[in-house]
This record gives C-alpha cells, structure tokens and sequence, in this order.
C-alpha cells in the first residue's frame, strides 16, 4: 500500500510504500495500489504524547481509553502517555496492565502507562515500580502527576531506584504548601481578581531540587508542564552541567496567559482557564517559547486533562483543574512556534515525536520517516485556519480553552504502522 | 448599565450619578413615611451564600423603600447545602422571575459567572477576597457628606488589603472620583504588583496618618496570624491598630470609616469607633440610601432619569 505525494517535513512530495507496518520505499511515482492520496499534505512522523490524562479507569465520566485514544488519533498522536492518577491509581502492575490492554484493544494510539511513584499518590510509600516496569505495560515513566513529590527523600529513592530499569521520575514540581488553595498564577492579575495566587517560586523551587537530587544520585529527571521562565533558567543551568535532565511544556502554556482569567470570548472568571500549573505572565509565555526552540525544554506534552462540564460550569474557585488539549495540539504549536518563525516543521517533529519517545524509551515510535522506520504517520495541512469547534471534538469532555479562537491547521490523516486511525480528519 | 459588579466598571459620571440620585433618595429617608413606589411589582432576590445579616437587612431595606418584592435566599437549609450548583440556583431563580439577583459569594468572581446565566441585573453584594461595589458606593457618599468633596482628599485603607474586597473596590472608586488613596499594611497583606494600582502604598501607619483626610481601618480576622500573616493580635494593633494615640496624629477635620464588623482593640480602639470623628453608624445608614440608588438606576429609571 502506498500514501502518494506526502511532503515530509515540508519537503518536495513523494510516495511512501508500506508492508507489514514498515515504510519500505520512499520516491517519487511508486507503483502500487494507493491507500491514500496526501496531495501534498505535510507528513509527520506520528506524534507522542507523554502526558496525558485518559481518567479510565474510575472516571469514565470524562474520558475513556477508547475516547481518549480517539482524540489523540485526531490529533495527530500514535503513542500517549496515561497518566497514573485513575482511580484505583496506576501504581500497580494489574492496573497498568488493564490500561495498556485496553489501549491494544482499540487500536487509535498506543497507550503506555505511566506508574505512580508513591502508592495510592500519597507521597508516603515508593509503588511497586519493579513490578510495573517488569509487567507487560513495560512501563518506563513514573510520575505522581497531580501531585508532587514534595518528600526530598522519597524523591531521592525514587530516582535511584529507576535507574535499575532505565526509568525516568516525571516530577509535577509543585511545593504544596506555597500553594495551599491557590488558584492563579500569583502576578497583577491574581490580585485585581482576589484570587489566592499560586507564585512561580513553589514550581521553580522544587525543580531546582529535583536537578540537584538527580545530579546527585546520577539518574534521569522529568519536568511535567514548565510553566515559567524561572524554571527555564533553572532547567538551562542544570542541562549546561550536563545532568541528564528534561522537560515538556504545554500547549496551552505556549499560547495563553492568566490575563485570560480576566478578560476572554468566553467572559471573566471562566474556569475553563483554570488548569495546573495556572496560566503565567506574557514574559513566562516567550522564556517558554524561546526555550522549546532552543532544546532547553526538549518537547511538547499536551497534559490533556479531561473534566465533564458541570465541573467546570462553576464559580473559579469550585472548579477541577485542567483543560483536553490532545486535538489542538499541533495547530497550537503552528500558532506559537511556527507563525512566529521560532520552529521549522522537521523541528515540530522533533519535540513532538522524537524526543517524547526517546524520554519515554517507546521504541517503534517517535522514528525519522525513512525507510525501515514504523510507518507511525501523520498528514497535516497547515494553509487552513478555522474557529475551533468544541462540538466537533471526539474526546467526551469539551473543556477546550481555545473556544471562541481561530486556528491554523487540520490533521487530515493518521497511521499506527500503516494502519489508518483517521482519515479525512475522521477516526476510523 | 445592566449590573453592578465591579467598582471598575463605573465611570466618573456613573460614580457621580448615583451618589448624587442616592443624595435624593437620603431625603425620603428622612420622611416618617419612607417608601417610594418606583420598583412596585419588580422583584429583587437577595441570594446569600455566606452569612452577612448587615449586608442583607441593608439590600431588603432599600428594595423595600423603593416597593419591591424581596424575595431571601439564604444558602444555609436551602438546595445549596443540598450540592445544588450555583447555576441551578440561578437557573430557579431566573424562573421565577427575579428583576435583580443581589449576590454575596464566598467565590471571588461568583457574579461574573451569575451573569452569564440569567438575564436580570446583577449586583454585587461581596464576592470572596474580590470586590464589594456598594460598600464604596455607600463609603465615598459617606466621605462626601462628611468631607464636602471626593476630588484631592487624602484616603489611608489600613489592613488586610490582600483579602479585602473592600479595599479593591474603593481603589478603584476613589481613584476614578479623583481621591488619592494610600494602602497601609504589613508586607504580608499587600498582593503582589499593588505598585501598579491607581493608589499609593504605605508599611508605615504612623507616617501616613498626619497627612490624612479620612481613615478607613479594615477588619483584620484573627485567623490571619495562624497562617503567619502576622505574628500575633497584639503585635498587628501595635503596628497598624488605631488607638487614641495614632488619633491624635490626625488633623482636627479628618474622619475614621470602618466597613464592619469591628474587632474593637484589634483594628481599632473602642473610643475611636465611639468618637464623633468616626462615621461607623452613618455609613449603615448611608448603606441602605446607596442601595436604593443602585437599585433605582439598574432596575427603575433610565441612566440620567430624574427621581420622582
């Protein structure tokens, strides 16, 4: 089967021929029967998210593994990352292993299980992280997300223990108690509104923590969700010393600020904004973009956080945290890092495909589109700009902050090793 | 204007139009017989989620002069200690017909979202550590009356800024009405950036007072010192409290305000509240004439109408 005149990573377009999940040949004129004329569609390799919020099992409400993975399909996205916050939580091998089984069972994206680091999210106790890794779900990325490991010394034996299996501790870098009941980004627009302030010291404090415990004991560190220019600073200075730290930032964190808490299409005080880690400055918004381009933050993770609409149909203060973010994902991405000329498309890739699956250690994912790699692909057209559509969305929540926005980009189709997930911007 | 929100969202000649309709109105309120017929048959729906019998009484006082149907709803006992959503609530309410919801909220932002929900008039009536329009209103009518004028005079807020919707409200009132205001506290009560709000900002309650017109001590809740705000009562009535002494460091016209309720010896010693100087009791009274106005202008006349 062969995709004809797709433009990989914006190049001249050619024919891919697929067998058995592979590209086997890359030219131009391939002959054979066509599954799927690109005309001319930028091809990606298939996008990997490492953070992502698929609330089964335990909050079916909101998501599902089959809905989720949907959207991530629609998205773009072959692999994804569930988060271990379920309930039960994700921090024993039965529970992984439910998961990733449900992900195989439907087939829009691969899932891979992230574990919890400390039973039940707790911050007490280490989870069974041997048991994890050694289940079927080969799960690799530990992280309380949600929460932080706030304990220095549970954080320590964390990261030691992870480098017996080559795991990685993605830390939610959150101090609890400079946060006690906070609610947006502690600046000039926390204080007009009176709500608590949520300050950049309690994220940056605890990563800067983080990079000295991993220094220390040689491991490898995660940053979930930068989110300000602190933490950018702190994560540079850990990189120059060549300690094996990396981090993700956010799509929503690329493209808004708090001030959306107070003025937006969809009116003051709409919690759809309302997401942790809260919205920051302007200033924080351009260290973040600057950083992706440069390497220092090494990729995007979406921390598509699905919520049913009475939860956030609410007053700010009563509202969960979070927003979907796996459908809009790559056109936020064009919108902050394209447009403005910080990134090329075969950068997109990178951060999006490539580095995600190497911190993750997904094999068969995040792989170059050449011959002998996974045929893991996405097409996307970015010449068009439309209102984003809530409605027309497939995760089962429609808490999207983009609504009353215009976009650029459509992911037109999706292929999990040949195989299409989404065609015409439709699952399959 | 549709609803009253923000302090913010009054102009200079909005500002103006209702302390000088509230002018008016305070002389029904001097009549043995008080009521108006303005707002007869328009119904006016207290909606209280927190506790506030003064703030209440006020808002039913100045509906009932102007006629209206008040209709209380308390959150205590009703559907909303039953896990009934505030859109609900405003949903039912919107049924049957309310003309003005006037919300109190321990959420900050809790109007803002009321409004987007029904389709009468709004009125803020305190939402969390955010705002409280008519305690302005009702202070700088006060101020006026007192004082003679709003534009120059020297305001010293003194307290809990940092979870005083009080204080936002009366920057942003004051400022547009041309008062200079400065805020006296502690580091720990101020929010972050209030160096870029139309007012000046003070840790020092001595320096601040001889150049003074007019004091507003803001209540200062004890449990502040369990979360290290400050370190003890009677550390924070040294430092920011008004006692007789600071009094006498106030020029002989300058007047003490207190939104209430008092923590007398906290905030403010028993005979400064009782001097003459101190317009605590007038501002209850000036409350429920601010009120009408409010209420007259959103619901009654058109913007600029006259009081009949």
């Amino acid at each position: 089967m062969i995709i004809r005149n797709a433009r990989i990573l914006g190049g001249d377009p050619v024919d891919l021929r697929i067998d058995n999940g592979l590209i086997a040949e890359i030219g131009p004129g391939l002959g054979g029967e066509t599954v799927f004329d690109a005309d001319g569609l930028l091809a990606l390799p298939g996008l990997v998210d490492l953070h992502t919020h698929l609330r089964e099992p335990g909050r079916e409400d909101a998501e599902t593994v089959e809905t989720g993975t949907q959207a991530a399909a629609r998205g773009g996205y072959t692999a994804v990352h569930a988060m271990a916050n379920t309930s039960p939580v994700a921090d024993t091998a039965g529970v992984v292993e439910q998961v990733w089984r449900l992900g195989q069972e439907y087939g829009h994206c691969d899932v891979q299980p992230v574990g919890a680091v400390t039973s039940g999210l707790e911050g007490r106790q280490l989870a069974e992280l041997g048991a994890m890794a050694d289940s079927a779900a080969r799960v690799r990325v530990f992280s309380d997300d949600g929460k932080c490991v706030s304990d220095a010394v549970l954080m320590r034996r964390a990261l030691e223990y992870v480098k017996a299996f080559d795991g990685v501790v993605a830390q939610h870098a959150q101090e609890p108690r400079l946060t006690e009941g906070a609610q947006l980004n502690e600046g000039e627009v926390s204080g007009r509104l009176g709500l608590a302030g949520w300050p950049a010291v309690a994220e940056e404090a605890i990563i800067a923590r983080d990079c000295l415990l991993a220094a220390h004991v040689g491991s490898r560190l995660h940053v979930c969700h930068v989110s300000t220019a602190g933490s950018v600073e702190i994560i540079r200075w850990a990189k120059s010393k060549g300690w094996d730290v990396t981090a993700e930032v956010t799509p929503h964190h690329l493209l808004l600020t708090d001030a959306c808490a107070e003025s937006s299409p969809v009116g003051p005080y709409n919690p759809i904004y309302k997401v942790n880690p809260p919205l920051r400055t302007a200033e924080d918004v351009r260290a973040l973009r600057e950083a992706l381009a440069d390497g220092t933050i090494d990729c995007v993770a979406t921390d598509h956080a699905p919520h049913p609409v009475e939860d956030k149909e609410t007053e700010w203060a009563a509202a969960a945290m979070g927003m979907i973010g796996l459908e809009t994902a790559l056109s936020a991405v064009q919108e902050a890092m394209v447009e403005t000329g910080l990134l090329d498309w075969a950068a997109v890739a990178d951060r999006m495909s490539c580095r995600p699956a190497r911190i993750g250690r997904l094999s068969g994912h995040g792989q170059p589109l050449r011959v002998g790699s996974a045929a893991n692909v996405t097409l996307y057209d970015p010449s068009v700009r439309a209102p984003v559509d809530p409605g027309a969305m497939v995760s089962k929540s429609r808490n999207t902050p983009y609504e009353g926005m215009t976009l650029p980009g459509r992911v037109v189709a999706t292929f999990l090793r040949g195989r299409p997930t989404v065609l015409e911007g439709k699952v399959v | 204007m549709k609803h009253l929100i923000s302090a913010g969202d009054l102009g200079r000649d909005d500002a103006l139009l209702i302390l000088d309709t509230a002018e008016e109105l305070a002389r029904v309120s001097e009549r043995s017989i008080k009521k108006l017929p303005t707002l007869r048959g328009r119904t006016v729906v207290n909606l209280f989620f927190e506790d506030s019998t003064r703030t209440r009484i006020s808002f039913e006082a100045a509906a009932k002069r102007l006629s209206a149907d008040v209709i209380n709803f308390s959150a205590k006992g009703s559907s909303v200690s039953k896990g009934e959503s505030l859109k609900d609530t405003a949903l039912t309410l919107e049924a049957m017909g309310a003309d003005a919801v006037v919300i109190r909220h321990s959420a900050s932002g809790a109007p803002h979202r009321l409004a987007t929900w029904v389709r009468g008039s709004v009125v803020n009536a305190g939402d969390g550590t955010h705002e409280h329009p008519t305690q302005a209103l009702l202070d700088a009518f006060s101020m006026r009356r007192r004082m003679g004028r709003l534009e120059g005079l020297k305001v010293a807020v003194v307290g809990d800024v940092l979870h005083s919707r009080v204080a936002r409200s009366n920057v942003l009132l004051l400022s547009t009405l041309g008062a200079e205001v400065t805020l006296v506290a502690p580091p720990t009560l101020l929010p972050v950036a209030v160096e870029n709000w139309p007012c000046q900002v003070s840790y020092d309650l001595d320096a601040v007072l001889p150049k003074s017109d007019v004091v507003m001590m803001l209540r200062v809740q004890l449990e502040r010192q369990n979360a290290a705000f400050f370190p003890s009562a009677r550390e924070y009535s040294r430092r920011y409290g008004l006692d007789r002494q600071r009094f006498a460091k106030l020029h002989d016209d300058a007047i003490v305000m207190h939104p209430g309720p008092m923590n007398r010896g906290m905030e403010i010693s028993a005979e400064v509240a009782d001097s003459p100087r101190s317009t605590i009791v007038e501002q209850v009274g000036n409350g429920v004439t601010v009120r009408m106005a409010v209420l007259y202008l959103l619901l009654g006349g058109a913007i600029g109408g006259e009081v009949k």
